[in-house]
């Protein structure tokens, strides 16, 4: 059975089993709209240059509730650090049971808990904020099959000073498997919090991501934010990084692709209130048939706001890229300052980058700039690393470490930008930083 | 230790280097001068391994191996060093990291054990005294938001640290001032051995006041014209290169 068809057959059951209430009623709509919409083929415009009908006709398992993995494959994805709250999604469903989140400084509940519980205000005000941008079916899918999904609250004033960190495994070992995580994060006034989000693969079938996190981030709060990949080429995965900067706040986001088979990334970061400050990044260093598609948005909706955007790409072998950033100006975000640059560096002939920044500018006080770039490595540089006595893949080595130093050094908890920076060294062949 | 034999060299069908022989021996300073454009980078690119110029008929030796066959590491391994014209700016690579590398390369062609972290910064701060650059440097990206001289320095500073066998100076200095000048000259001149060679390539006398040459060679549209001793670009200094090219112009 295909895809779609199993998402036809399992909805009306999983429906049934997740009950009412305000998610009952975001399923249906949801899923009124993904029928009307279905999975975005490459005649839609916003999905012209990646993929899906393919894995949309092909047979995907649909499950609302996941087998547990054993210990040892949780410590073999687990990162070597000390954390504030370790989340676990397991095949798309988040497992309160081997999570722990001891920690005042949070609420963490599974999201229809949350929908019934004292915090049910902000799901009303934050959950589904998304669709409102991503108006293709992919988000609706998600949003039609969310039930055992993620609320975390960081409540008012509060400094968590290690990062909460969430892992992602998909488990593929016995079925190809089709997962939606869900998430829904609200960051109280003056609060403060490192996010981590990592997906891990186990298993030689095949997966199908489609997630959606929302992050809404409220007066003088401050938010990091770090999406990791590093699964392997049987993952495919679509995912919506959602974050909404309510009140005056600052957030910085990276999202780092090592590895997986089509992936595409979209983010928003939408500037609600006047003298916001947001900064994007993001790396992908891919090699093989690995495409990976970064979309994002910046709404600049209020006065004074900031954001700067900086994404970098190595893509070798048959890799393909594409990079798409809007940037909107609205009419009353006079004195906007808004900064964009996409660069890339093609490994071998047979790699490609699609880059498009796109700008919609409705007020006339604004500074904007945007650039992109797509080369090789500078020949000049290589020579003189060579003419030292380097040889000529180690010099490549070298360049494209530095290359990719700028995104790394934005990653600023240290466990991460370790581990990254190993998978990065590992696949350029230096024994040492 | 350098034997080049009628080297013609061009870059885009372009010919640059018209049938250059020149012989170098272990513990001999040479001078190249010229007017502008008359192909001195070329050559020391050539020499180098850069792949942009092509080398369309001679020879090259090096030790007695024939240098063309070589990639530009392993022309630097062997101990050819070319300080550059114009350093390159490579930001994201650190300086000491690079040179490390580049350093332990070398001896790993030779047979060496690599220096360790220890040995390497020993090694450096006694080079980096050698040369006065200061450490604040070294802990940059390489040659990033360097000044001209700075770039320079750190050049000769690469040299000091690799030690090569034949040292090829392209235009060091030009763009230094008189003190940083003699800094250069005083680091070449203190890693001058009976065992290794300088190739100077430099349009004015100023820089052979300091770093004595034994020959003089004057190069003009990519072929050595005239060569002699350190008086020969005193001359040079005096009569400028007109004379030269007129002396060219009545032999054709
Ligand atoms: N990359 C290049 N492409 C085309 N012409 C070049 C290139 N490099 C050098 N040339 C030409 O070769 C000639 C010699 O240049 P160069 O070796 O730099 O001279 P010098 O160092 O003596 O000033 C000049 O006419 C220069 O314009
Ligand atoms: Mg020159």
């Amino acid at each position: 059975m295909s895809l779609v068809e199993t998402i036809q057959d399992k909805y009306n059951e999983l429906n049934t089993f997740a009950g009412n209430g305000l998610l009952g009623s975001m399923r249906e709509k949801a899923f009124e709209k993904y029928n009307k919409s279905g999975i975005p083929t490459s005649r839609h415009e916003e999905w012209k240059y990646t993929r899906l009908t393919s894995l949309a006709n092909k047979n995907f398992e649909l499950n609302a509730t996941a087998i547990l993995p054993s210990d040892e494959v949780l410590n073999s994805i687990r990162l070597q650090t000390e954390y504030a709250a370790e989340l676990f999604f397991i095949n798309g469903v988040f497992i309160k049971e081997i999570s722990s989140f001891q920690n005042d400084a949070m609420v963490v509940l599974p999201l229809n808990e949350a929908a019934e519980s004292e915090h049910k205000n902000y799901l009303h005000q934050h959950l589904n904020q998304s669709s409102k941008y991503m108006k293709d079916g992919m988000n609706a899918l998600n949003a039609a099959f969310t039930a055992n999904g993620l609320f975390v609250l960081i409540k008012k004033d509060k400094v968590v000073d290690k990062p909460i960190i969430i892992y992602h495994l998909t488990d593929t070992t016995d079925d190809n498997v089709f997962v939606q995580p869900r998430s829904l994060f609200v960051i109280e006034e003056n609060a403060q919090v490192q996010l981590i989000e990592l997906y891990k693969n186990n298993g030689l079938q095949e997966s199908f991501t489609n997630e959606v996190i929302e992050i809404a981030v409220h007066e003088n709060a401050k938010l990091e934010y770090y999406k990791v990949q590093d699964e392997t080429e049987n993952c495919h995965h679509v995912g919506t990084t959602h974050v909404q900067q309510v009140g005056k706040c600052f957030t910085h986001c990276v999202t780092v692709t090592l590895n997986g088979g089509t992936i595409r990334n979209n983010i928003n970061m939408i500037l609600e209130a006047p003298n916001n400050e947001g900064h994007l990044y993001g790396l992908y260093m891919v090699d093989g048939k690995t495409h990976v598609d970064n979309h994002s948005i910046v709404d600049n909706v209020m006065p004074n706001c900031f954001s700067n955007e900086l994404y970098k790409g190595i893509m070798e072998g048959n890799s393909t890229g594409v990079f798409n950033g809007k940037i909107y100006v609205r009419q009353d975000a006079q004195k906007t300052n808004a900064y964009q640059s996409n660069k890339n560096v093609l490994m071998s002939d047979t790699a490609s980058v699609n880059t498009k920044p796109q700008l919609e500018i409705y007020a006339d006080d604004v500074k904007c700039s945007h650039g992109c770039t797509v080369g090789r490595l500078d020949n000049e540089a290589l020579f003189y690393l060579r003419a030292r006595g380097i040889d000529e893949k180690q010099a490549k080595a070298l360049l494209l470490n530095a290359f990719a130093s700028d995104i790394l050094e934005q990653v600023k908890p240290e466990a991460l930008r370790t581990y990254i920076g190993k998978k990065i060294n590992e696949r350029l062949n230096i024994d040492e930083l | 230790m350098l034997s080049i034999q009628n080297l013609h060299a061009s870059i885009e069908d372009k010919k640059i280097l018209n049938g250059i022989d020149l012989q170098i021996n272990a513990g001999e300073v040479h001078a190249i001068m010229g007017p502008n454009g008359s192909g001195k980078s070329t050559l020391a690119s050539v020499l180098a391994g850069r792949n942009d110029y092509e080398v369309t008929y001679g020879s090259v030796e090096f030790d007695g191996v024939d240098l063309l066959e070589m990639s530009p590491e392993e022309r630097a391994r062997e101990g050819l060093f070319l300080a550059f014209q114009y350093p390159i700016e490579i930001p994201g690579v650190s300086t000491t990291n690079f040179i490390k590398t580049a350093v332990n390369e070398t001896r790993k062609h030779r047979g060496l054990e690599p220096l360790d972290a220890v040995a390497f910064l020993k090694l450096m701060k006694e080079r980096m005294k050698l040369v006065k650059i200061d450490q604040s440097l070294l802990s940059r990206s390489l040659n990033e938001g360097f000044s001209g001289g700075e770039k320079k320095r750190n050049e000769i500073f690469q040299m000091a640290m690799l030690e090569p066998k034949l040292a090829i100076l392209d235009e060091t200095d030009s763009g230094l001032d008189i003190d940083a000048l003699r800094i250069v000259a005083d680091g070449v001149n203190t890693l001058k051995r009976a065992d290794n060679a300088v190739l100077l390539i430099t349009h004015y006398q100023r820089l052979l006041d300091y770093i004595v040459p034994d020959f003089v060679h004057v190069l003009y549209n990519g072929r050595i014209v005239k060569s002699g001793g350190k008086e020969l670009a005193l001359e040079l200094e005096e009569r400028g290169y007109d004379f030269i090219k007129q002396e060219v112009a009545e032999e054709v």
